[in-house]
């Protein structure tokens, strides 16, 4: 046959076909869709965690309290009997102890209601010293930041996330209004610019105070004399191994702490929480390219059924173009222009939904959602190949059927 | 009346195949095809013409097997089918007529025995031969007529010249002008449900002879017919004949089988008898 009559003949019989080409279509779209949208799902969600982390700051260490041990899991925590003090910052903050690190910022915070004039909001009042903007790498949009005279006079000032300040103030400038915590009469003296929210946490809801403040007129209990945090700031990045051997160091001599194994705090770079959020993040996408291949394999067996039961169904057929004349080849190339037509339209269809799932889901949910070429074309290859396999095959098959023996089938 | 019909085309015999638009059959030009089963003129001179067979089979088998019981349809069937002969074939139902023309016409393969066509044994063809021999040199006409229910009748008429790669408009000037043949020039759009038994009965026969085959094997090609239109179609068989095929035909009927040349008899998938026609 002429390859124009096979396209023809092929056209004839999808057509002909209707409902059962468009099932055969949409498997196809539905599988490559599937696995579209999962997998950019999973990419989304970990642009977003690196983004997060990467906005904790540049260079960063962060010294928590309790430790992870090898063996005992979790000793101590975030809540529990906090070990680390202001002590300890001011002492990583001494060039000769700690060459490596530039800027300490400890950071105790607590959660208190804000109140100024007739409007009140809770919010976290983080007490700090004077490098906070500095180590956690944020500007100001109005005003100044405390200073270490402001610190070690434990003067009762602010400074106020953006969106702390809009919800106290509206849009009045917040500078050199006063708010009132726990009946201490603070005056704000500067806003932060917007920097959006890491994770779960807003970064522009909260209140720094100088930690001096907090501990002496604020907090009280465990609050008022251990810090949640010590953001360590190393002088470069190559320089982030030695600030942490230092760190260490200090507060386990600090902490009379003969064994590096029983710390009673843990060191965490910025970079141990990339590639942890990474590893779980490989983890989330593995998990969902396992639910795309599923879905993949569940629109595989449709199209494979469709294309199963359209051949058998057409047995006779092929047995009626043999009697005629029909060699082998023709047989198979009508069937394979069948199929990869079908194919063809399933694929392209299939890459259309998914791209307009990746424009409409963002606006559903929070997270972004990224298109991988590599799992777009898997998904394309691997809807085809099902297709064109489960189509021609058995095609092939009845097509070595003596015309006779194809004719009485069914 | 079947010697009226003879007599009409008897001024074409003895005519080259490729000269003659004239008689009953209006042959199509082009696509004559070379192949290994000749046309030759035996009716000319009976006495003269050299016995050489187109279809030779010896001790042929066909054994079904359904179940765990055995069916011989054939059961050692022996016989030659010269050029340019017209056969017919009668026998009771179930004897095996259509299982013998099946093989006949390289759609099916015996279980045992040896099938030589033109004197090549079938089963030693590559499948594209006998999709070649099929498609150019058989024209079959299946006594379930076969049609491909969603094409109308000049598809299904066109079909074999697809196969033979003959171009487009040549293919449907060539399927209008088979219709015409049968009688069927109103009816080329129809689809084959909406067409009587009869008249999809004679879309098979059109569809078998478009090809111009040198062989042509009709399974009860006039058994949903009036007399009228049998008749008709009984007198382009003849034509056919006359001009050089070789025609092999199953009927039931004696006024059909009384224009062949020669009777085969088969009973329970064996010859019979043969007899010889005067
Ligand atoms: N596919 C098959 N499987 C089993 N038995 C079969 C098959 N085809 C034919 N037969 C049997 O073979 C025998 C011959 O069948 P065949 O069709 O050749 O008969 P026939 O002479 O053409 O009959 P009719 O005149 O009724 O058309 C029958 O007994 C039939 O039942
Ligand atoms: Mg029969």
């Amino acid at each position: 046959m002429r390859w124009r009559d096979t396209f023809r003949s092929g056209f004839e019989a999808i057509l002909g076909h209707g409902l059962r080409s468009l099932l055969t279509i949409l498997g196809i779209m539905i599988g490559i869709a599937a696995v579209i949208l999962t997998v950019g799902l999973g990419q989304g969600a970990q642009s977003t965690v690196n983004s997060a982390i990467s906005a904790l700051g540049s260079n960063l260490l962060v010294v928590t309290p309790g430790s992870t041990t090898g063996s005992g899991g979790v000793r101590g925590g975030f809540g529990s009997a906090s070990t680390l003090t202001l002590a300890d910052a001011n002492a990583l903050g001494s060039k000769r102890v700690a060459p490596n690190v530039i800027a300490v910022a400890p950071q105790a915070e607590t959660v208190e209601v804000l109140t100024a004039g007739s409007s009140n909001w809770t919010t976290s009042v983080v007490g700090s010293t004077a490098s906070w903007a500095e180590v956690r790498d944020r500007q100001l949009q109005e005003g100044g930041f405390f200073t270490r005279q402001q610190v070690s006079g434990a003067d009762d000032v602010a400074v106020l996330g953006s969106t702390t300040a809009s919800e106290l103030f509206g849009a009045k400038s917040p500078i050199d209004q006063t708010v009132t915590v726990n009946g201490v009469v603070l005056t704000v003296i500067g806003e932060l610019t917007s920097a959006g929210s890491s994770g779960s946490t807003n970064l522009d809801d909260m209140a720094i105070v100088p930690i001096t403040t907090t501990q002496q007129q604020l907090f009280t209990g465990t609050f008022a004399t251990s810090v949640s945090t010590i953001y360590c700031e190393a002088n470069s990045s190559s320089g982030l191994s030695g600030a942490y051997q230092e760190i260490d160091d200090e507060l386990l001599a600090a902490h009379h702490i003969a064994q590096p194994s029983e710390a009673d705090f843990t060191i965490t770079s910025q970079t141990t929480i990339a590639s942890t959020a990474n590893s779980v993040n490989r983890t989330l996408t593995d998990l969902l390219a396992g639910i795309a291949g599923i879905s993949l394999l569940v629109g595989g067996i449709g199209v494979m059924n469709i294309m199963l039961v359209s051949v058998t169904e057409r047995v006779r057929e092929i047995g009626l173009r043999k009697a005629l004349g029909a060699p082998p080849t023709d047989i198979r190339r009508q069937f394979l222009v069948e199929a990869s037509s079908l194919g063809l339209l399933g694929g392209i269809g299939g890459v259309l939904a998914g791209l307009l799932g990746t424009v409409i889901l963002p606006h559903l949910q929070s997270n972004p959602v990224t298109i991988s070429p590599l799992a777009t074309a898997v998904a394309i290859v691997v809807a085809i190949a099902i297709g064109l396999v489960f189509g021609v095959y058995p095609a092939t098959r009845a097509a070595r059927l003596s015309p006779i023996d194809a004719l009485r089938s069914e | 009346m079947a010697a009226g019909s003879a007599d009409s085309v008897a001024v074409d015999l003895a005519v080259d195949d490729m000269s003659e638009p004239t008689g009953r059959v209006p042959r199509v030009e082009g696509g004559e095809p070379t192949g290994r089963i000749p046309r030759v003129d035996v009716d000319g001179d009976p006495t003269l013409a050299v016995r050489s067979p187109v279809i030779d089979m010896k001790h042929l088998w066909k054994t079904y097997r359904p179940g765990s019981l055995a069916v011989h349809a054939l059961r050692g069937v022996t016989l030659n089918v010269d050029r340019g002969e017209f056969v017919a074939v009668m026998g009771p139902s179930g004897s095996g007529k259509s299982t013998l023309m099946h093989i006949m016409g390289c759609l099916d393969i015996p279980t045992s025995g040896t099938y030589e066509l033109s004197g090549e044994d079938v089963s030693e063809m590559s499948e594209n031969s006998l999709a070649h021999i099929r498609n150019r040199e058989i024209g079959f006409v299946f006594q379930q007529y076969n049609l491909l229910p969603r094409l109308t009748a000049w598809r299904n008429v066109e079909l074999p010249l697809m196969y033979a790669r003959v171009p487009a408009p040549e293919r449907r000037r060539r399927a209008l002008a088979s219709l015409q043949q049968v009688g069927l020039a109103e009816r080329v759009d129809h689809r084959p449900t909406e067409l009587s038994g009869g008249q999809q009965q004679r879309v098979a026969l059109a569809r078998a002879l478009v090809t111009n085959p040198a062989l042509l094997l009709a399974d009860e090609p006039t058994g949903n017919l009036d007399t009228a239109s049998a008749l008709e179609i009984l007198g382009l068989l003849q034509d056919l004949h006359r001009s050089g095929r070789t025609v092999v035909l199953i009927t039931h009927e004696p006024d059909v089988a009384a224009v062949a040349g020669r009777v085969l008899r088969i009973r329970d998938g064996q010859i019979d008898s043969e007899e010889v026609a005067a």
